[in-house]
């Protein structure tokens, strides 16, 4: 009695959170793109510095499902999505879960800038479709989703809310924290925001301006504090490519992190794959916004603690 | 010694020669940046507050500290009185110390009582206790789809959220360390 007890408490964000699915599915179709579905259990995924894979067997779940996406692009489709589970070893917290649920998607012949205007139709159809209208209230507060959105470069917040600049941070080494204690905190609190060009070393598969060598084409979009949707230019220098996820496979042997083999298929058909730009945005967490939740342990059924 | 990951709230570790337990913690990660343990420490003998950001790499001490099994006997102007069960020694903490467990207090209740130095600092219960519902309003029947909750008091005086076929007289289950119903106890 008691678990039903809690399960049926979510009936009406669980509702709401499949209603958003439905409509986002709505927002790709009517616009051709593709949905598609690639494999879970990758043999080779992504070196990063800061994320961990969890092993299946051999192999490993994935962390993203940008490597096969990335191919598709390769061999010519023009604009895919793609909605699946990823997984991240040891991220939990109040908006963390190991396994969660992301919307990606990719277009090519473009860059970053399309896909701010992608989530800016997107997130407004969705809010309309569920009878929110130009806005979501969340904690009290109203946050208006209507275009245009705030767009401030990493620059730009660092000095407004850090009074310090990023090169600064970078080399006292509080990058990560300032962003977590001084700048996302004020991100998005009356309509969301578009945080742009991050420093080039902090963009692992993204392209460098053409104009500034100092920053990639990068964006993060966040909602009321939240970081909702990771972007980029797409890197297409294959070789460029390969000596990150090398430098970033060196990192992770310092920090005793387990190797991964190179992906290098996805490096092969990285030569071949046109301009593009891609994005990946985290289900749970537009969830959470679009339902006033704080935790996203009550934006879905079950967690891993409740197993 | 602890690691950062290791960090949750109630760990207690020593930094400086002072004991700090987490207050609260929070595990946070930047977009595709490393991960960051935010937490509150609260200094144990002196009750000051901060705020601190650890990563992974970061390594803490164990505060060694000392737990007595002592139990609970009575309150006299705002001070509660502990006795150690063999020695027959008693301890007065300061309503202060006792903190939200005093909502937790059951007559003759046995409790962890943390002492630095010969000093006692706080009060830890056991992380379940039964407690007698004392005031619930009856449940609506046909209610129960619903997901709603009701309030209702219980035998220390405490409030909280129960699910709506809760009733009056019947025994539940609270989790002492969040305050939140978690079962039925039956008989």
């Amino acid at each position: 009695m008691d678990e039903d007890w809690r399960l049926t408490g979510k009936s009406e964000v669980l509702r709401i959170r499949a209603a958003m699915t439905r409509s986002i599915r709505r927002f790709f179709q009517d616009q051709d793109f593709l949905e598609c579905e690639t494999p879970l259990r990758i043999p080779a995924p992504a070196p990063e510095s800061n994320i961990d894979t969890v092993a299946s067997g051999e192999w490993f779940l994935q962390t993203s499902p940008e490597l096969c996406m990335k191919r598709l692009l390769a061999a010519g489709y023009p604009k895919i999505f793609q909605i699946c589970k990823c997984f991240r070893a040891g991220e939990r917290g109040a908006l963390h879960l190991p396994e969660f649920t992301m919307l990606e998607w990719y277009r090519t012949g473009t860059d970053y800038r399309t896909l701010m205007d992608d989530c800016e139709g997107l997130i407004a159809r969705v809010a309309g479709e569920l009878g929110l209208g130009g806005a979501v209230s969340w904690q009290g507060r109203r946050i208006a989703l209507l275009p245009p959105w705030e767009r401030i470069t990493v620059r730009e917040a660092f000095a407004r809310y850090a009074g310090l600049s990023v090169e600064e941070a970078l080399r006292r080494d509080c990058f990560d924290e300032t962003m977590v204690c001084a700048i996302e905190p004020r991100l998005g609190m009356e309509r969301p925001v578009f945080l742009y060009e991050y420093p080039a070393e902090l963009a692992a598969l993204a392209r460098v301006n053409a104009e500034n060598a100092e920053v990639a084409e990068r964006f993060e979009l966040y909602i009321a504090g939240l970081e909702l949707a990771n972007a980029f230019s797409e890197l297409t220098d294959a070789a460029e490519q390969r000596r990150r996820f090398e430098e970033a496979s060196r990192d992770r042997r310092l920090k005793n992190c387990p190797a991964h083999p190179l992906p290098e298929r996805f490096l092969q058909a990285l030569s071949r794959m046109p301009p593009s730009a891609g994005i990946a945005l985290g289900m749970d967490r537009l969830a959470m916004i679009l339902t006033d939740q704080v935790k996203i342990d009550d934006v879905v059924a079950f967690t891993p603690e409740s197993l | 010694m602890y690691t950062a990951s290791d960090l949750r709230k109630g760990l207690r570790i020593k930094i400086e020669n002072d004991p700090y337990i987490v207050t609260e913690f929070n595990f946070v990660k930047p977009g595709k940046g490393q991960a960051l343990y935010r937490c509150k420490l609260k200094n144990m003998v002196n009750g000051n507050q901060f705020e601190r950001t650890f990563r992974s790499v970061d390594i803490f001490e164990t505060a060694d500290l000392q737990e007595k099994k002592m139990q609970y006997l009575y309150r006299e102007e705002g001070k509660y009185c502990f006795m150690d069960n063999q020695s027959y020694e008693q301890v007065f903490l300061s309503a202060d110390q006792v903190g939200e467990a005093k909502y937790f207090l059951l007559d003759n209740i046995e409790v962890e009582i943390l002492f630095f130095e010969d000093r006692p600092l706080g009060i830890s219960l056991p992380n379940f206790i039964d407690v007698v519902v004392t005031k619930a309003d009856p449940w609506a029947k046909g209610d129960s789809v619903s997901g709603n909750t009701k309030p209702v008091t219980v035998q220390t005086g405490y409030q909280l959220q129960v699910p709506p076929f809760i009733e009056e007289g019947e025994k539940i289950r609270i989790d002492t360390r969040s305050g939140e119903y978690l079962t039925r106890v039956k008989g």
